[in-house]
């Protein structure tokens, strides 16, 4: 679950039980249980067999840094591919059409590639364990500190939202039980990465990866078969949507009232794809974790390179299928609080397109793939909980210098403590759904001015301590300000989001890059009167007190600027494909 | 460290699990090959040849990265 899935969470969290709402939407077979079984069997058996490898520090908070470039990079993606952001999108897809392809693309490749082939060399050179690490050694304790509690957080709040939108959805598409499905699913993570720790979570995102493509290929493959292809859906479209524009990416962008989501194109290019993209892919530990498990620096570059590519690809099996059902399916979906008797909602598309194609077998194999990318969703925020906690807020706050193992232990008793929290969170989710709209705007509020705040000490000596913690305590408090005036006064959205038709999502693009600025600014003026750290400290953290190894050596296809670069390209012809 | 050495790749795992899924919704999708499922283009048995596919591919894996192969 990250940022990008938030503004679709609130999707789900309509009553479960509302009138017209069908008890279930798929009946499982004998196979399917046992293609569902054999999964939970298989990720707790992966967690048994691994604990042998996870016994030091390295090993469990950072898989040893064994990984090799296509397995980081693989769970990388993973990480971020979580089951509520597959259903989330599909449905957004169905509401907006392609625009919601901007989030893989523009929201993600331009940023990927920042992270592999520019900040990537200075996280794995430093040595850190985490960003608050980077943050600590940076600027100090401060800013570690203040990182470190707001993604504890928000990493907590995210398990427990993740737990309870996975409930939900079984709920409604298989008809299980909500406690059932929280308590089974929480329980399985909890196991399998208190035993192996981020050994397990990586082994069994990537297994997640190789489920979510093969269980959800099916649909648009079987989709482009009956509407003849891609030329035939766009004018099914047309022909069951005649007032809407589904099928254009940029040409329906100019005016916020031209397109569906009520979005400029500033706002897309700038606030999606310069400082919410850059700051979830950077910043963001869940990912990051994965790319610091890489076995040497030219793996840690090439590794969100490969991720990439696969982000890229992944409209095939979410937006593509949230437009094969505006082409397909006989009946139109609506929002999820105006279902009526015999009506179902946005949410219902990919179980509705599943259920579709897919009879015995195939619709076990799609559910496992839904239930593996919630439970890799609840093991990546695990094992990110537990690293930022263990030795960024226990280690140097609570008890320092004790032993490696009793860090390992901390670690592991972390896992089940904050599991047992993120369930707690569910619950309170489930009483009172507005949590989930001050937990998306908690994950808002920080993650542009961290950004902020890494890529300057990154990229300039001269940033010192004080403005580094100073510049992001002021970029969170007037995302957070900007935010409030906004829910005081709604007519403020006219200024921070320069329409008064600027939708949600709108509104949380110009609010980070407000804030973005605003910490930017903050802490070029704080490094003017303050005192930078002298260069023998800086070394390995920032460019120019850094040694970063020259790739010079080895043929072109063997560099990752080779590969960064041609998925820029690619991403480019892509946005020509579908002007 | 060296036992990491002797870790069953990661690739292995993958394969186990697709060959196992494989099987079971090839063997299913035979045994009902008569009664096709009434999904939208059923009469083209996805279940036979995406099965089929799983198996293959699961298959190839776990011969490719079989624990002990040097």
């Amino acid at each position: 679950m990250n940022l990008f899935s938030f503004p679709l969470a609130f999707l789900f969290f309509a009553a479960p039980d509302a009138p017209g709402t069908t008890g279930r939407l798929i009946n499982l077979y004998p196979v399917d249980y046992a293609i569902i079984a054999i999964y939970f069997v298989m990720v707790l058996g992966i967690g048994f067999y691994l604990k042998r490898f996870a016994k030091s520090g390295e090993d469990f908070f950072l898989a040893g840094r064994e990984m090799t470039a296509w397995v980081a990079g693989l769970s990388f993606v993973s990480a971020n591919l979580g089951a509520l952001e597959l259903m989330g999108w599909a449905a957004a897809t169905y509401q907006y059409g392609i625009l919601a392809a901007h989030w893989y693309w523009i929201g993600a490749i331009p940023a990927i590639v920042f992270l592999g082939l520019v900040m990537m060399p200075f996280y794995y050179i430093s040595k850190t364990h985490s960003v608050p690490g980077y943050l600590q050694m940076r600027y100090g304790e401060a800013s570690r500190a203040l990182a470190a509690v707001m993604f504890s957080l928000m990493t907590l709040f995210m398990a427990g939202i993740d737990m309870y939108a996975m409930a939900l959805i079984m709920k409604i598409v298989l008809g299980w039980d909500i406690n059932f499905s929280i308590w089974i699913s929480a329980m399985t993570v909890a196991v399998y990465v208190t035993l192996g720790g981020l050994f397990s979570a990586i082994f069994n995102e990537v297994l997640q990866f190789f489920l979510i493509w093969l269980g959800a290929l099916l649909i648009p493959i079987l989709g482009l078969m009956e509407t003849g292809g891609w030329s035939g859906l766009v004018a099914r479209v047309h022909q069951n949507f005649p007032n809407g524009d589904y099928t254009h990416m940029w040409s329906n962008m100019g005016n916020f009232t031209d397109n569906p989501m009520g979005i400029h194109w500033t706002g897309i290019v700038f606030g999606l794809g310069f400082i919410i993209s850059f700051g979830y892919w950077t910043t963001d530990f869940l990912v990051v974790q994965r790319i610091l498990a890489a076995k040497d620096i030219r793996a840690a570059k090439l590794a969100p390179i490969i991720g990439g590519y696969f982000k890229m690809a992944v409209p095939f099996i979410v937006i593509l299928p949230g437009l094969l059902a505006l082409a397909v399916l006989p009946f139109h979906l609506v929002p999820e609080s105006q279902v009526g008797p015999g009506q179902h909602s946005y949410n219902e598309v990919l179980p509705l397109m599943l259920a579709r194609y897919c009879g015995p077998g195939l619709l076990g194999l799609g559910m496992t793939a839904l239930i593996a990318g919630f439970m890799s969703g609840m093991a990546g925020n695990s094992s990110a909980f537990a690293t930022v906690w263990t030795y960024d807020l226990y280690r140097p706050f609570i008890r320092k210098g004790a032993s490696d193992e009793h860090y390992v232990k901390v670690g592991r008793w972390t896992v089940m403590i904050g599991m047992l929290i993120s369930i707690g969170t569910a619950y309170l989710v489930m009483e009172f759904k507005s949590i989930m709209d001050y937990v998306q705007a908690l994950f808002s509020f920080f993650i542009a001015p961290l950004f902020g705040t890494v890529i300057l000490g990154m990229l300039w000596m001269r940033v010192t301590p004080a403005a580094g913690f100073w510049g992001l305590l002021c970029g969170v408090v007037s995302s957070i300000t900007m935010w409030a005036i906004v829910k005081i006064d709604h007519n403020m959205l006219a200024y921070i989001a320069l329409s008064a038709d600027a939708k949600d999502m709108a509104e949380n693009m110009y609010r980070a890059l407000w804030s973005w600025l605003i910490c930017v600014t903050v802490t070029l003026v704080v490094t003017m009167f303050t005192k930078p750290k002298p260069i023998e400290e800086l070394k390995g953290l920032v460019y120019g007190a850094t040694e970063l190894p020259s790739e010079g050596h080895l043929p072109l296809w063997h560099r990752p600027i080779f590969w960064g670069v041609l998925s820029l390209v690619l991403f480019v012809i892509l946005q020509y494909i579908f002007w | 460290m060296s036992e990491k050495r002797h870790i069953v790749p990661l690739s292995f795992f993958v394969g186990v699990i697709l060959l196992i899924y494989g099987e079971l919704i090839l063997g299913n999708s035979l045994i009902y090959l008569s009664r096709p499922p009434t999904t939208v283009l059923g009469e083209l048995h996805p279940e036979v040849w995406w099965g089929a596919i799983l198996t293959v591919i699961g298959g190839v894996y776990v011969y490719l990265f079989r624990p002990g192969r040097s």
